[in-house]
C-alpha cells in the first residue's frame, strides 16, 4: 500500500518556507517545481521559483527571457492575494556577485581577472550546484517570500546537489594549492612527515602535468580568494543548515524507469542519514489505465475482432497500456518496498511539453490528486 | 528493424563511442552493441567513465573494479570484457609509470589530492580517460593482433561528448610537453580517424532529436566522425496512419469503436469506452508527436538510422542478447577474423 502525498497541505502549511525538488537528469524537476510554484501563488502564498535550465518553452511561460539574475513577477499567475515570481540560476553573475560581496572592489577585480577564476566559474562541475545553494540562501535571507521552490541542476546523480559545496569548498580552501605550489614549505612537518619524499614527487608530477602557469594562476586565485574565504564557507554552512531546518522540504522527483527510481531511493537513504526534512516523491510521467479492461481479455478480442480496425487497434493499444502501467507499478512498488512510509504521488504523462500556465496548472492538480485517487485504477483488473 | 541500417564504413571502425541525453538508455545501447560486435568469435571491451557503475548495474554483475573483466559470452563464441575507468586511478598509474611514486600515491589519494589534481584542470580528466580508451583500443598481443576487436565506450552525454571527446582543446590546459602531453596527441589522432565513430543515442521525442541534430553537427564541426543514429524504444503503432491525426486533434470515432466493440461480443460500460477512448487520443498524440520527431530527425541529419524497440519488460541480460541480435541484423559488425577456433 503506498501513502499518498498531501501537495496541497504541504503547500499550504504556513510552516513550509523552502521546497526542494530533486531527482536524477531528465525526469521532469524544473516542470514540477514551477507546477508546485504556481499551484502555491495560486492558493494564496507568495511564492517564488528558482530554476536551473528550464525548457525554451517552459521559459518563456513563466516570462524567463527578459529577466536577470533576480526574480520576476509571473504575469497571470498567483490567486487570493498569492503571487509567483520566477528566476532562472545565472551561475557565473552569482559568481561574480558573490565575490564581489565578499570582497574589496580591487581584490574583486583580481579575482574576476584571474584565468582560473573563468574555469572554476564556468566549467568546474560542483560550481553550479554551490550557486543555486548561494542563490537560495539570498532569496531566503530577503525574508520576502512565504515559499521558496528551487530545482535543483541536471547532474547525472541526484547526490551531486548535496555534495557540491563541501567539494567546493575543500577545493577552494588553499590548503592543496599551497601544498602543490610551494610544498617545501606549506602543509606542515607532520603531513610531510606521513607522506614523505612522495609528495615533493607529485607536486613536480603535477606541475610538469598541467604547466606552471596554470599552477601559479591557481595559487594567485587562492591567496587572493583566502581573505573573503570565512565568509565564503559560512554563507554555505548556514545554506546546509537551512536545509535541514523544519521549514524545508525535500520533493524527489522520478520517472517510473529503474535507473530514475535507484537515484531517488540513494536520495531518500542520503536525506534521511542526513536529518534531511523529506516531503515524498512525485512519479512523474505515468500511465494509468483509463479502463477496466484487462490486457489479456484486449488481446483477446482484438484478434477476434473483424472488419473492425479501429476497434482493434484501440483494444491492442489498451493491452500495451495496461503492461506499461503494471511495470511502472512494479518499479514502483520495489522503491516503497524498500522505504515504507515514503508518500508517494504520480503524475500522468502529458502527451505535449508545457507551454503556458494552464499546462502547469494541470500538473499541479495532477500532483495533488494522488489524496482524491488513492490507490484507484492502478490494476487493470475487473471487468 | 526499421531504419536505413549499418552502412559498411562503420564495419572498419575499432572505437565506436555511444552518447546520446540523459534517459536515453545510452548505456544499454552501449551493451548491446558491445555484445552484437562480440558475435561470431569476436572479442570487444565495454567501457565506461563517468564512475556510474551502470555495466554492473547492466550486466547484473557486483560494481566492477579498474581493471578489465570478461562479463559476458557473446552468441558464437565471442567474449565481452568491461572496464569502469577510474579517473584517480588512472592518474595514478601514470604517477607510478613515469615518477615512482610509491606508497605515497594511496596516502596522496586518501587526502584528496588526486582528486585536487584532476579537479585543477577539467581537460586533464578528460585526457586521461579517453588515453586510457585509446591504449585499449591500441592494444596489441604479442602475434601483433589487437587484444580487442572493437572497444565499445559509453561515453558522457550529448551535451558534453564534444568538449569531452576534443582532446585537442583540453590540452590547453596541459604543459606543452611530458608524458600526458604525447599521450593526449596520440589520442587526437585516433579519434579524428577512420578507426573511431560517434553513435547517437535518441528517443523520437522534441529534446532528445533536438540535442542529436546538434550534437552531430557539433561532432562534424569538430572534425570528429558521427556514426549511426540509434533510435531507441521504439513502440508500436496500432492505429492506422489515416486515424492517427484525427484522433490527435480529438476526433476519435466513440460510435465505431463501440459497434466495433460490441461485433466481437464485447458489450462494455460507457465509463469503459470513455476510457478507452481516452487513452486512444492519448496514444495518437503521441504517435503524431513521434513522427514529426523522426520527420526532424531525417531533414536535421543524413547519418544512417537504427531502430530499438521499447522492451515492456524492462531491460535485463535475456532482452541485452535480445536487442544485440537486432543489431546484428542490421548489420552491425566489426571487420576482425574469428577467435573462435583459437
Amino acid at each position: 500500500m503506498v501513502t499518498a502525498l498531501d501537495v496541497d497541505a504541504l503547500l499550504d502549511d504556513p510552516r513550509t518556507a523552502i521546497v526542494v525538488c530533486c531527482g536524477s537528469g531528465g525526469v521532469g524537476k524544473t516542470t514540477t517545481s514551477a507546477a508546485l510554484a504556481l499551484r502555491a501563488a495560486e492558493r494564496g502564498r507568495r511564492a517564488v521559483v528558482l530554476t536551473i535550465d528550464p525548457a525554451k518553452r517552459l521559459a518563456q511561460a513563466l516570462g524567463l527571457e527578459a529577466l536577470g539574475n533576480e526574480p520576476g513577477r509571473v504575469p497571470g499567475a498567483g490567486a487570493h492575494d498569492g503571487e509567483l515570481h520566477a528566476m532562472m540560476l545565472d551561475m557565473r553573475r552569482t559568481f561574480d556577485e558573490m565575490v564581489q560581496t565578499h570582497t574589496t572592489p580591487d581584490r574583486a577585480a583580481t579575482i574576476l581577472a584571474n584565468p582560473f577564476y573563468q574555469t572554476i566559474s564556468t566549467s568546474f562541475s560542483g560550481t553550479q550546484e554551490y550557486m543555486a545553494m548561494e542563490k537560495l540562501g539570498q532569496l531566503a535571507a530577503t525574508g520576502s517570500w512565504d515559499l521558496i521552490v528551487v530545482d535543483t541542476p541536471p547532474s547525472r546523480s541526484a547526490l551531486d546537489f548535496l555534495d557540491a559545496p563541501q567539494r567546493m569548498s575543500t577545493f577552494l580552501d588553499g590548503r592543496m594549492i599551497r601544498l602543490l605550489s610551494s610544498p617545501a614549505r606549506a602543509g606542515g612537518r607532520g603531513l610531510r612527515k606521513i607522506v614523505g619524499a612522495g609528495f615533493t614527487l607529485f607536486a613536480r608530477a603535477v606541475s610538469t602535468i598541467l604547466g606552471g602557469q596554470l599552477l601559479a594562476d591557481a595559487s594567485a586565485f587562492v591567496q587572493a580568494f583566502d581573505t573573503m574565504f570565512g565568509g565564503f564557507r559560512e554563507r554555505a554552512t548556514a545554506t546546509y543548515s537551512l536545509l535541514r531546518s523544519p521549514g524545508t522540504a525535500f520533493v524527489v522527483v522520478a520517472s517510473p524507469e529503474p535507473d530514475a527510481l535507484r537515484e531517488a531511493a540513494y536520495f531518500v537513504d542520503r536525506l534521511s542519514a542526513e536529518r534531511m526534512p523529506l516531503a515524498g516523491l512525485v512519479l512523474n510521467r505515468t500511465h494509468p489505465v483509463l479502463a477496466p479492461l484487462s490486457a489479456t481479455r484486449a488481446r483477446a478480442a482484438a484478434d477476434s475482432v473483424r472488419g473492425a480496425p479501429l476497434a482493434a487497434a484501440v483494444l491492442r493499444l489498451h493491452a500495451d497500456r495496461c503492461d506499461l502501467a503494471d511495470r511502472e507499478e512494479r518499479l514502483l512498488s520495489r522503491f516503497t518496498g524498500a522505504h515504507p512510509g515514503v508518500p508517494v504521488t504520480r503524475v500522468p504523462v502529458v502527451a505535449a511539453d508545457v507551454t503556458d500556465l494552464d499546462g502547469l496548472r494541470g500538473i499541479g492538480r495532477e500532483c495533488a490528486a494522488a489524496l482524491e485517487h488513492g490507490a484507484a485504477l492502478t490494476s487493470a483488473e475487473g471487468v | 528493424m526499421i531504419g536505413s541500417g549499418w552502412p559498411a564504413e562503420l564495419s572498419a571502425a575499432r572505437l565506436h563511442i555511444v552518447t546520446g541525453k540523459g534517459g536515453t538508455g545510452k548505456t544499454t545501447v552501449a551493451g548491446a552493441l558491445a555484445l552484437a560486435l562480440a558475435g561470431g568469435g569476436r572479442r570487444t571491451l565495454l567501457v565506461e567513465v563517468e564512475g556510474r557503475q551502470g555495466i554492473a548495474q547492466l550486466f547484473d554483475t557486483p560494481p566492477l573494479p579498474y581493471e578489465e573483466r570478461k562479463i559476458a559470452v557473446a552468441p558464437g563464441g565471442g567474449e565481452v570484457r568491461a572496464l569502469a575507468v577510474d579517473v584517480e586511478a588512472a592518474l595514478l598509474e601514470y604517477f607510478e609509470l613515469f615518477y615512482r611514486l610509491g606508497v605515497a600515491g594511496r596516502t596522496l589519494r586518501r587526502m584528496g589530492a588526486i582528486e585536487f589534481a584532476t579537479t585543477l584542470a577539467p581537460g586533464l580528466r578528460d585526457v586521461l580517460l579517453t588515453g586510457k580508451v585509446k591504449e585499449c583500443a591500441n592494444r596489441r598481443d604479442r602475434d601483433g593482433r589487437p587484444v580487442y576487436d572493437a572497444v565499445v565506450l559509453d561515453a558522457p552525454p550529448t551535451g558534453r561528448v564534444v568538449s569531452f571527446l576534443d582532446v585537442t582543446k583540453a590540452m590547453a590546459d596541459l604543459a606543452r610537453s611530458g608524458p600526458i602531453h604525447n599521450q593526449a596527441a596520440g589520442v587526437v589522432a585516433v579519434l579524428h580517424s577512420e578507426l573511431a565513430a560517434v553513435h547517437v543515442v535518441t528517443l523520437l521525442e522534441d529534446l532528445p532529436v533536438s540535442e542529436t541534430v546538434e550534437t552531430i553537427d557539433e561532432l562534424a564541426a569538430a572534425g570528429l566522425r558521427p556514426g549511426a543514429v540509434i533510435v531507441n524504444r521504439v513502440r508500436p503503432q496500432w492505429l492506422p496512419d489515416r486515424s492517427v491525426a484525427a484522433a490527435a486533434n480529438g476526433r476519435v470515432d466513440a460510435g465505431r469503436i463501440r459497434s466495433g466493440l460490441a461485433a466481437a461480443g464485447l458489450d462494455l460500460a460507457p465509463e469503459v469506452i470513455d476510457g478507452l477512448v481516452t487513452e486512444t487520443v492519448e496514444h495518437a498524440v503521441r504517435v503524431h508527436a513521434e513522427a514529426e520527431a523522426l520527420a526532424r530527425l531525417q531533414h536535421g541529419t543524413d547519418r544512417p538510422r537504427l531502430e530499438l524497440p521499447q522492451l515492456m519488460e524492462g531491460v535485463d541480460l535475456g532482452s541485452l542478447y535480445d536487442l544485440a541480435a537486432l543489431l546484428v541484423e542490421a548489420g552491425a559488425r566489426v571487420e576482425a577474423p574469428s577467435r573462435a577456433a583459437s
